[in-house]
């Protein structure tokens, strides 16, 4: 068939631009002409290998089959593009700091450089994604079926394809993923390459889709009404099921593979991911757009019974559209290639890295030390792994028979992969995470999958029938599709709610109850804290023994003085003069025994290897180094936490000491005046009357008189009893004020009549009534009792001869001000500051009060919202009442 | 032989009590109501009793108490203290300082009279 043979050429050419493409690339790259090679652009399509010939053919028989669920497998990406790039910069940030070359190098990395865990990431990973490539390699026979308008099976040269393909892109996968050990593990090649295949397959699929929608259907308007007329319109959404296939893209776009590859390993600029963020979830929307006219125009028009994961090629050439049919392949071949090429990559990297190598470096001893060696033997075991992947792929593909719908497997591959999510992000956010934990985490998450999808799915046999139907052991709870016997669920949503759910329990409740080890808690901790460790490490430069070097290190460590004398004394002993000695092997010695004492053995050695560069600091030596550091660390930020919460439970101590002797002092204090104060009129009391008693000789006139002392100092008792229960009322906060509204005007009013009725003294009242006439919202009794205390403070200490008070009444901004000011000589300066204070006198003449009238106005005033305060500066003594206008109560 | 009280007090109503009682039983009183001279009038009146209040304008008497029994011609000078602040602390302070007498307020006119009479009593036997 002319057609199949110009497809062979054609694609053979493409297969050739590519190698161009990669080869030419390369060589830029070496020659330091990368910079747009390293474009945002590039970075964005080379994500796209996250559309694989999956999504490309597999996108329209999704659709065809089950309407628009097929937009969750774009929207799980887009979601964590938009929604979460903060989260895959700190992925990026961690990969690029810590030279991480898979996946499973990260997990093992951050829990400890654990190798159980790498080894299970890595099997976890083959598992998952052998089905995957395979698939991709069914998709290409398959579309060359279409052209060879066969069966697979019957044709030859169609069922070779898939060996012939495969080794192909063994070839290329060897040629430009494994060309050179690079430090940073760039290919760029491989990116370039698989940024044209991006292109490519976009262009393909608008092109079909712009065919299908204009020229077969006959316009937007046209395709419309057969979508609304097609079964696709009316397919019902699955909640549940949408929800777990979002995620579980979205999971997958995080941790396959070969997106990790492409992502984080391929990763050149951070920045990039920025650009990613509105590129590649555009990317997806061009890629989505005409699925669904193609498949629905599709539907219409194929025969009943045809493959609708092939429409994309079979619509183009049942219109006999060869040309278009061709792109569309290439579109395919395009996804499905550039795939299986990161993938293998990515893969043989993990196989490599995480297993082969740490099994021949046991079995050697230590004769491989030049590097040359194992870089040798690095670059034979990826070789051989990508072989071994690609052969594993082929094998996969023909034990399977190519049966099974693309889209279960794509699905099944997702739900294997999402099982390491919670190990990384836990990994990346919570340092309390632990190795014990990712690995527990890991197994059950895998073991749930295996069970409840990976075994029932790939078909019949390898699960017994009497399992899928009673469960294991006959347990009906242990049923694949209907774990703890919850039925009636998808058998994807099943398994993803059981085993994400159990895997991140797992994870978290291990996590907890064990232990981390030092180099695990330093990973955790530059992990987490990425974005603050991550200024680079600053080495000694030059490596050259020299004293002045050692000095000065040493100087950090032990202190100027006593690194000087150290110094000083080695110097002496060689017989040198001045303070800095030769570094001979013996004084290295005793130099490394001193430093130990200070930082550990092994970080000692380490420094002084680095400065004198005779002996090479190994990996064991700075895991050693980390171990050290780890513990000192630990140790002494629990001296530091420990000593810190000691002084701050003293400072407490001493602070509430302080508080209660400062009360009781106070207590004292106000105890002994309040005894004085009620002592006092007592005596007058108990004397007076025992004069009365026992004197029967008293005139009329002293009776009388000793009888009026004993009456007022009764009083005076009472006054003091009746204000010390006001203040100490005030004072607890258990007044209740009687808020109305009123006049300023009014309350003097009453105020005056009340302090000047029954008064000795005479005072003059001086008011400028009309300003007085100031509307608030207040306690008015406890008011009136304030001005009265004032007015009669006036009456009693104003020395005046013709004693005036002045009154002068105000608001300003919603605070009312009452200045009361007499005549007299005022209060000194230097007692201006107590007057408020209880017991406070300032003459030492008696008035009849008992030191109590300005506390309780001071008391009073502060539950009212406002203050009073003595007025210095005027002409006599003054005080000054604040008080809001609408009684805000401060109490 | 003289009988002269010389009482040291603030409180008018009481400086009005004591002097009635002790006039009544033929004291010559005496008396002075600011602490800060308070000493300067002792050794100038040279009575033969001092009653003295605590709690004193300008001067407490614990400190008047003090000076009084450093100077050495008042030696032997018959001091009777009054206090309204009820703390045993300042008892124990003012037998410490020298006092002959200290007695709470209120007191009863018999309590005082008995005081000042034994007081003098004692201090013209030695």
């Amino acid at each position: 068939m002319a057609s199949l043979n110009l497809l062979l050429s054609v694609c053979f050419c493409y297969v050739i631009l590519l190698f161009l493409v990669a080869f030419v690339a390369d060589r830029l790259a070496a020659r330091g002409r990368s910079t747009w090679l390293r474009s945002p652009l590039i970075y964005t399509l080379s994500l796209s290998i996250y559309c694989t010939a999956w999504t490309f053919y597999g996108a329209v028989g999704y659709a065809a089959r089950s309407g628009l669920e097929f937009v969750t497998i774009y929207l799980g990406p887009t979601l964590v593009m938009i929604g979460w790039w903060w989260g895959l910069r700190k992925l990026v940030r961690i990969g690029r700091s810590h030279r991480v070359t898979s996946i499973a190098d990260l997990l093992s990395s951050r829990y400890g450089k654990s190798n159980t865990l790498a080894i299970g990431v890595t099997i976890l990973a083959v598992i998952g994604v052998t089905p995957y490539i395979s698939l991709q390699l069914q998709s290409i026979t398959l579309s060359f079926s279409i052209f060879a308008d066969a069966d697979p099976g019957s044709d030859d040269r169609v069922g070779a394809t898939v060996i012939w393909v495969a080794a192909g892109l063994a070839v290329f996968a060897i040629l430009f993923g494994t060309r050179n050990l690079d430090a940073n593990e760039r290919h760029h090649g491989v990116v370039m390459a698989i940024a044209i295949e991006a292109v490519v397959k976009l262009v393909a699929l608008l092109a079909v889709g712009v065919f299908v929608v204009w020229q077969v259907s006959g316009g937007v308007a046209a395709t419309m009404a057969r979508i609304d007329a097609s079964e696709i319109g009316q397919w019902q959404v699955d909640g549940g099921r949408w929800a777990s296939i979002t995620f579980l893209a979205a999971a997958a776009f995080v941790c396959l593979p070969r997106m990790f590859q492409v992502m984080v390993v391929e990763n050149d600029d951070e920045r990039h991911l920025r650009t990613a963020a509105w590129a590649f979830p555009l990317y997806l929307l061009l890629m989505s757009l005409f699925v669904v006219p193609i498949a629905a125009i599709g539907l219409e028009l194929m025969p009943t019974g045809a493959n609708p994961d092939l429409f994309v090629l079979t619509i183009p050439l049942s219109q006999g559209r060869e040309g278009l049919a061709m792109l569309s392949f290439l579109g395919g071949f395009s996804s499905a290639t550039s795939m299986v090429i990161v993938a293998a990559m990515a893969l043989s990297t993990m196989v490599s890295n995480q297993i082969v190598m740490p099994i021949w470096l046991s079995s050697q001893t230590q004769q491989a030390s030049q590097s040359g060696d194992v870089r040798k033997i690095v670059l034979l075991s990826r070789r051989v792994s990508i072989g071994a992947i690609m052969l594993l792929g082929v094998a996969y593909y023909e034990m399977s028979g190519g049966g099974a719908a693309l889209a279960s497997i794509g699905l099944i591959s997702f739900a294997g992969i999402a099982q390491i999510l919670p190990a990384l992000v836990g990994g990346l956010f919570w340092r309390g995470a632990t190795r014990l934990g990712a690995i527990a985490g890991l197994s059950v998450g895998f073991g749930i999958w295996m069970f409840s999808l990976l075994l029932p799915g790939l078909g019949s046999g390898l699960l017994p029938q009497h399992v899928m139907e009673q469960g294991l052991f006959g347990i009906a709870a242990l049923r694949p599709h209907a774990l703890f016997s919850i039925t009636g669920m998808d058998p994807i949503e099943h398994c993803v709610l059981w085993s994400l759910t159990l895997n991140t329990l797992a994870f978290f409740i291990v996590s907890v109850a064990s232990f981390p080890n030092p180099v695990e808690r330093l990973q955790g901790a530059q992990f987490v804290n990425v974005f603050e460790h991550s200024a680079g490490p600053r080495g000694w430069t030059g490596s050259v023994a020299q004293s002045e070097d050692l000095m000065v290190m040493t100087q950090r460590i032990l202190g100027t003085q006593d690194a000087r004398d150290l110094f000083q004394r080695e110097a002496a002993l060689q017989g040198e003069y001045g303070h800095l000695p030769e570094p001979t092997p013996e004084f290295l010695e005793r130099l490394e025994r001193q430093l130990a004492g200070s930082v550990g053995a092994a970080t000692a050695h380490a420094m002084i290897g680095q400065i004198v560069g005779g002996s090479s600091v190994s990996v064991q030596d700075l895991l050693a180094v980390a171990d050290e550091s780890a513990q000192m660390l630990e140790y002494s930020s629990q001296l530091e936490v420990q000593s810190e919460e000691l002084s701050r439970t003293a400072r407490k101590l001493r602070e509430a000491n302080e508080k209660l002797t400062q009360i009781s002092l106070q207590k004292d204090t106000f105890l002994s005046q309040v005894s004085h104060e009620l002592r006092t009129p007592m005596t007058s009391i108990r004397a007076f009357s025992e004069i009365l008693r026992d004197a029967s000789d008293l005139d009329e006139a002293d009776k009388r008189k000793y009888a009026t002392i004993i009456h007022d100092e009764a009083l005076r008792l009472t006054r003091l009893l009746n204000d010390l229960l006001d203040l100490s009322v005030l004072e607890s906060g258990q007044v209740s004020l009687n808020m109305r509204p009123g006049n300023v005007k009014d309350v003097l009013d009453h105020s005056i009549v009340s302090a000047l009725a029954g008064a000795d003294g005479s005072l003059d009242v001086i008011r400028d009534e009309d300003s007085e006439r100031i509307p608030l919202y207040s306690d008015l009794d406890r008011l009136a009792q304030v001005f009265i205390n004032l007015i009669t403070n006036a009456l009693k200490y104003c020395d005046a001869e013709q004693p005036d008070l002045r009154i002068m009444a105000r608001t300003e901004e919603n605070t009312v001000i009452v200045d009361m000011v007499d005549n007299g000589s005022g209060i000194p300066a230097e007692a201006q500051a107590m007057v408020f204070e209880k017991f406070a006198r300032v003459s030492a003449e008696k008035a009849g009060g008992a030191g109590l009238g300005l506390a309780i106005c001071r008391e009073i005033m502060q539950r009212l919202g406002g203050d009073v305060v003595y007025l210095p500066g005027e002409a006599g003594a003054g005080f000054r009442v604040t008080l809001p206008t609408k009684g805000e109560n401060a109490g | 032989m003289s009988r002269r009280v010389l009482l040291i007090e603030d409180e008018p109503n009481i400086i009005e009590a004591i002097r009635f009682l002790l006039t009544r039983d033929g004291w010559d009183v005496n008396t002075h109501s600011d602490g800060t001279n308070a000493v300067e009038v002792v050794q100038e009146a040279k009575p033969d009793l001092v009653i003295l209040d605590m709690m004193l304008p300008g001067r407490s008497g614990m400190d008047i108490l003090r000076d009084l029994r450093e100077i050495v011609e008042l030696a032997g000078l018959p001091v009777l203290m009054l206090t309204a602040r009820g703390q045993s602390r300042d008892r124990d302070m003012a037998e410490k300082a020298g006092v002959s007498r200290f007695m709470t307020k209120p007191f009863s006119n018999t309590e005082v009279l008995t005081a000042v009479r034994d007081l003098v009593a004692q201090a013209s036997r030695s």
